[in-house]
């Protein structure tokens, strides 16, 4: 069993990174591994807006990192500076992630076996 | 940088484990905001205390050339922050010879000491990481 940390840098739809760290995370867990913590940054902050509305033939990325969050106890962090940059706060931040510092993100590096970084 | 931590008081990490990390840094400094997002991780890692390298490739080696001028295009020009990494302890500065050349740059065009290293060393300096963090 290993324990990953994950670090997603682009926003949803745009890039494919935060569905490939999904599907990565997904993967891992089914194997057996341990998810501590994503740590959303950059552009990757967009994954956790609560006012994301896909069409309904599409799959909702957002919801579906809250769900994997939840199912499987992942800390869903959202970096506060890159956060207010680009306008996600409390307000319309999506229930089960939270806002907080990079230190959230050095600390998953120090404290996993491995960082796995998604990015463009 | 304060405004890197957003005011958030950080939770150090209490173990006292260091472990090394390595910043890829591979964008230009400017054009998308991957450089200086960057620069503030590096700045936070410093805080606690951890092992920490710079690796500049591709067109991140522009990240660290002397003489930016950035008011014609309105944005902050953070390379003097570079020089202030000394003070946080952070020396281990290196950049990959290969894309240095193929730019036309030199040693001497940087705004810090860096080391210049083949990229057959950037992959050996690579292995001997505990964390990357490419951006």
């Amino acid at each position: 069993m290993m324990k990953f940390g994950i670090l997603v840098n682009e926003g949803p739809y745009t890039h494919q990174a935060s569905d490939t760290a999904y599907l990565f995370a997904k993967a891992a867990i089914e194997k057996g591994h341990k998810i501590h913590r994503v740590f959303f940054y950059h552009d990757g902050v967009y994954n956790s807006s609560r006012l994301t509305e896909p069409p309904t033939d599409d799959r909702h990325i957002v919801n579906r990192w809250q769900k994997l969050g939840k199912d499987h106890h992942i800390d869903l962090v959202v970096c506060v500076a890159a956060a207010l940059r680009r306008g996600i706060k409390d307000e319309n931040l999506l229930e089960g992630f939270r806002i907080s510092g990079l230190g959230q993100l050095v600390e998953s590096g120090i404290q996993s076996d491995r960082l796995v970084v998604f990015g463009d | 940088m304060s405004e890197a931590t957003g005011g958030i008081e950080m939770e150090e990490d209490s173990s006292g484990k260091i472990k090394k990390f390595l910043y890829v840094n591979r964008k230009a400094p400017y054009g998308t905001i991957y450089a200086l997002e960057s620069l503030e991780v590096v700045l936070i890692t410093a805080a606690f205390d951890q092992d920490v390298s710079l690796a500049f490739i591709d067109d991140g080696v522009y990240q660290v050339v002397k003489g930016q001028h950035t008011k014609g295009i309105d944005v902050k020009n953070f390379s003097p922050t570079y020089r202030a990494l000394e003070g946080y302890d952070i020396e281990k500065l290196y950049v990959e010879k290969e894309s240095m050349e193929t730019r036309g740059l030199k040693e001497s065009d940087f705004i810090v000491p860096v080391k210049v290293i083949s990229a057959q060393e950037m992959g050996d300096l690579m292995l001997t990481q505990d964390v990357i963090l490419s951006f």
